[in-house]
């Protein structure tokens, strides 16, 4: 057993957890962060994804160990007092989502993908950069609308500030 | 229609939650005192098991117990069951061998559970389980369909000699020889339809609770259909009386199918979780949802087709042999006989159809109902024929369809069922539009000119959906009725709850449903919650399959309205003192027509609750339930046409363009119906060219994990160009269809049409990888 401290969408914790416990185990099992997902053992399904110190991780690839004095953003840290994050709101308004299981990973990939390509995200780099992220509903096209969608409005928020 | 009514493409209610991880799904339940469960599970296809030893694992940190099969036998808790009898041409009852939910003696797929590991914690479940021994004699297996019926092969059940479930038919053999000797010409396909993986994103869990004094069972569970599971373990598998087993299926992940079946694993903890006095949880990883979740398809046809000298057809012939694997899931039964070869008239005119399917077990992990079930198969086949017969009688494809379409309905087709209503001319030609099919030779010798080879390919599929009539499926052997039922409570302060024994994974339940009441009492849906999920809340239903959600459980809604509203209509006609038939219902009151005077909604239903003044003789109250039992099938239908291009240097598809013309009849959001048609087609391609279940000779599953089975990725697939034509179905108060699976059910036809033009080689298999595209083109 090992203790982590680490920050969560802006509170410092302190949490007792084995040594081999995953970061995703550790916002689920102990923080009941569990809006962070599990789809899969291989890394592959992209329903893990948080944001650690500003960059999104499959949390399922990270030992809580590692995330030790990282700042940490989950889905339910996104919409800043209860205004939703543009990428969640894009997502409702271009029905990006269905059963939301994929979901969190989703938005919290796009908002990354976001970040990293500014301004000049078209179709084709959008659907490049989710091949880590698997929906099985939605065909992922209303998904990719929903991310251009809001590369807009961050831009424009952006803009704003 | 008003803003928020039906045919309002209004964003979703239940999103919310969703986007701010709010969602409360099995796994994210918590209990005081929960144990974990962890299955011990056969390496082999085929084995008999010797001998447990568990002394060692219970010596570890935290665990509570190490139960096995032979123990769940001992106490009598029942085998699964397959709830539809078929029965064979020769007049014999399928033959199937048992079930047990953990293997006391025989495992016969890799993965089938043997034991099960109560600990503490998840991660000493999981140690203890690797020092568990099992002591396993292996035994020679079979997994491909056609060896398991070779002499010699492997055997799996004693009940089923040779392997063979039933050996089945439907239509007229003698009119189908007749018609194949007054043919002109003859069309011959041998095709195999692939196994897939569900692979809803939510792996399966469960969470099992028994209280000890009351004597009664909790289950959270990733179900479609909470009530029927409640009816299997309690009628069927002896866990608990229906009114001691309550069960929640709050928000699921994606179901597909996969999640209709009662699964060995639900069973296992309800009946630990009363063996070790602790609420039990088990939630399954990737690897176990690949060896555990009922598979999909696994058909291997032959199918021929002829014509007369107009090219008219004149009778189809089929034969199919279905890949069950091990044990014969809940519906499995079904799916190649009465979700099959009930729709291989397609959208044509054929007067004589014969088909014959053989069930076979195999090494395998069971297969059932999955994303289309039976209907994917039969369209496959069908449009494959089609663009085979065009191509060998040098005619275009779209016009060969045409010249064959059923242009008149009622049309009753060979192969039972009815269709009520359709224009199949209106969704081709929309297609062809969509597409500029005429202009696609100038394309494909453009494409040519840079080195691409380019094709165009059709589908016009067909499905019975709003499943189904319970008289007409218990005459097919159905063991189960398929109404639906609703629940409308209005509370006395006007706000409504509309209960359903349907269930929402994914298909925005919760807005089209309280769409359908803001539009008959314009009251925004704010004010209408959809409850669900929770055989405690909800009186009954048959759950969500088969794309019925909307068509019979979205009927049930209407009728239970008609009752509430009748009602309203008297409470408001006696306190405004007008005539019952002059009351009129708009945004939320009810008006005498032609007047000024009027009532709210929240004014009517608390004088339905205070019943200080209601109609002599009327019960208190504003609450009214319905059941409804559906007269037919609902048939959507349409075209896709794909266009794509093939690089013949590495067997690489390219998309350049997807259209879909769909007619799903009256729709209730527009959105919504759109995503569940993306879904649906991403499956369709996904079958064509990415996924496929493998196993090797000795059984083993070689795709296992997503780094072994392709799941469709963003950049594999394009935007889609979606459009609707609209024939309003005759048999529902609304006027559905129904829209989830059409298409998982057409496309997969388009992609390997176009593939095939593109490359000039009409011998190819999904799914279509590179590596099989570039062997098609250079041998």
């Amino acid at each position: 057993m090992s203790t982590v401290k680490l920050t969560v969408n802006g509170r410092a914790v302190s949490v007792d957890v084995e040594d081999r416990t995953l970061l995703v185990h550790l916002l689920r099992e102990n923080l009941n962060l569990t809006g962070t997902h599990v789809g899969c053992d291989t890394s592959q399904c992209g329903a893990c994804v948080v944001h650690v110190d500003g960059r999104a991780v499959k949390s399922c690839t990270m030992l809580a160990g590692q995330a030790a004095g990282s700042n940490v953003t989950t889905i339910e840290g996104l919409a800043k007092g209860g205004e939703l994050h543009p990428m969640q709101a894009a997502f409702r308004d271009n029905h990006g989502l269905q059963c939301g299981y994929c979901t969190p990973g989703m938005i919290m990939s796009a908002v990354d993908i976001v970040h990293r390509h500014g301004g000049k995200l078209d179709e084709e780099t959008v659907r490049h950069e989710l091949e880590g992220n698997i929906c099985r509903c939605t065909g992922y096209h209303n998904i990719v609308k929903a991310v251009l969608d809001a590369a807009g409005r961050m831009k424009v928020a952006q803009a704003a500030e | 229609m008003g803003v928020e009514g039906i045919g309002a493409s209004v964003v979703r209610k239940e999103d919310r939650r969703f986007i701010t991880g709010q969602g409360r799904y099995v796994d994210d339940v918590k209990m005081v005192g929960m144990s974990y469960a962890h299955f011990i599970r056969s390496p082999h296809a085929h084995a008999k098991v010797k001998g447990i030893d568990s002394a060692e694992a219970m010596k570890m940190p935290g665990v509570i117990a190490v139960l096995t099969g032979q123990q769940i036998v001992d106490d009598k808790v029942g085998n699964l069951i397959c709830g539809w009898a078929i029965t064979s041409k020769d007049g014999s009852p399928m033959k199937m061998g048992a079930w047990p939910a953990m293997a006391p003696e025989t495992v016969r797929f890799v993965g089938q559970a043997v034991a099960v590991v109560i600990a503490e914690t998840k991660n000493q479940a999981r140690d203890a389980a690797e020092a568990v021994v099992v002591d396993y004699e292996e035994l020679s297996a079979v997994a491909d369909v056609k060896a398991a019926i070779k002499p010699g092969a492997a055997q799996l059940h004693p009940e089923a000699p040779g392997n063979v479930v039933y050996d089945w038919h439907l239509g007229d053999e003698a009119a189908v020889k007749d018609a194949f000797g007054k043919a002109a010409n003859v069309v011959t396909l041998e095709l195999t339809n692939n196994r897939l993986v569900p692979n809803a994103m939510e792996p399966r869990a469960a969470v099992a609770h028994y209280d000890q004094a009351e004597e009664h069972f909790t289950l959270y569970t990733t179900s479609q259909n909470p009530h029927v599971a409640r009816l299997v373990l309690s009628a069927f598998y002896n866990i608990a009386p229906e009114n001691k087993l309550r069960v929640i299926a709050p928000d699921v992940g994606g179901g597909f199918g996969s999640k209709i079946y009662i699964y060995p694993e639900e069973m296992v903890a309800l009946w630990a979780s009363k063996k070790v006095g602790r609420p039990v949880k088990w939630t399954g990883d990737r690897t176990e949802a690949f060896l555990t979740d009922a598979h999909g398809r696994d058909h291997v046809s032959k199918a021929e087709m002829a014509f007369d000298k107009d090219n008219k057809i004149l009778g189809l012939r089929v034969k199919t042999y279905a890949n069950f694997g091990a044990y014969m899931s809940l519906f499995s039964s079904a799916v190649p006989t009465y979700l099959y070869a009930t729709l291989l008239s397609g959208q044509y005119v054929i007067p004589a159809i014969y088909a014959e399917v053989m069930g076979v077990y195999t090494n395998t992990t069971p297969v059932d109902a999955y994303r289309g079930a039976g209907r994917p198969e039969a369209s496959y086949l069908l449009e494959r024929m089609m663009e085979t017969a065009a191509r060998q009688l040098k005619v275009d494809p779209a016009e060969l369809r045409k010249k064959n379409f059923i242009t008149q309905f009622p049309y009753q087709t060979p192969v039972i069922m009815a269709y009520d209503i359709g224009d199949f001319n209106a969704s081709i030609d929309a297609a062809m539009k969509a597409i500029d099919y005429a202009g696609f030779p100038a394309r494909k010798a453009k494409a040519k000119a840079d080195g691409k080879l380019r094709g165009i390919g059709v589908s016009c599929y067909i499905e019975a959906c709003g499943i189904a009539p319970s008289k007409a499926v218990g005459s097919l052997g159905a063991g189960v009725g398929l109404w639906e039922s609703a629940e409308i409570r209005v509370n006395p302060v006007g706000t409504i709850e509309v209960l359903t024994g349907t269930h929402s994974h994914g298909q925005g339940h919760e807005t089209s449903f309280a769409q359908i009441i803001s539009d008959r009492l314009g009251v925004p849906l704010s004010q209408v919650s959809i409850v669900h999920g929770d055989t405690d809340k909800v009186q009954f239903g048959m759950g969500t399959y088969g794309s019925r959600s909307i068509a019979v459980g979205g009927a049930a809604i209407v009728k239970a309205m008609e009752k509430v509203e009748a009602k309203a209509k008297k409470i408001a006609a006696h306190a405004l003192e007008a005539s019952e038939s002059d009351i009129v219902i708009e945004n939320g009151e009810f008006k005498v027509t032609g007047t000024d005077k009027s009532i709210a909604l929240p004014m009517v239903a608390l004088a339905a609750y205070t019943a200080h003044n209601l109609p002599d003789g009327m019960e208190p109250g504003l609450k009214e339930t319905a059941f409804y039992d559906p007269t037919n099938f609902t048939f959507p239908a349409g075209a896709y046409i794909c266009e794509l291009e093939v690089d013949p240097g590495t067997g690489k598809t390219s998309f350049v363009n997807f259209v879909a013309a769909d007619d799903f009849g009256r729709l209730i959001n527009p959105m919504i119906v759109e995503g569940q048609v993306h879904g649906g087609l991403a499956q369709g391609i996904g079958q064509a060219l990415l996924e496929g279940a493998v196993y090797d000779g000795t059984g083993q599953l070689v795709t296992a994990s997503f780094m072994d089975y392709t799941m469709p990725r963003a950049d594999d697939l394009p935007s889609f160009k979606l459009s609707h034509t609209t024939t309003l179905c005759p048999g529902n108060p609304l006027g559905v269809k129904g829209c989830g699976e059409a298409g998982a059910i057409g496309a997969s036809a388009a992609v390997i049409n176009a593939i095939t033009d593109a490359i000039g080689n009409n011998k190819l298999e999904m799914p279509a990888t590179p590596d099989r595209v570039w062997h098609a083109i250079h041998g």
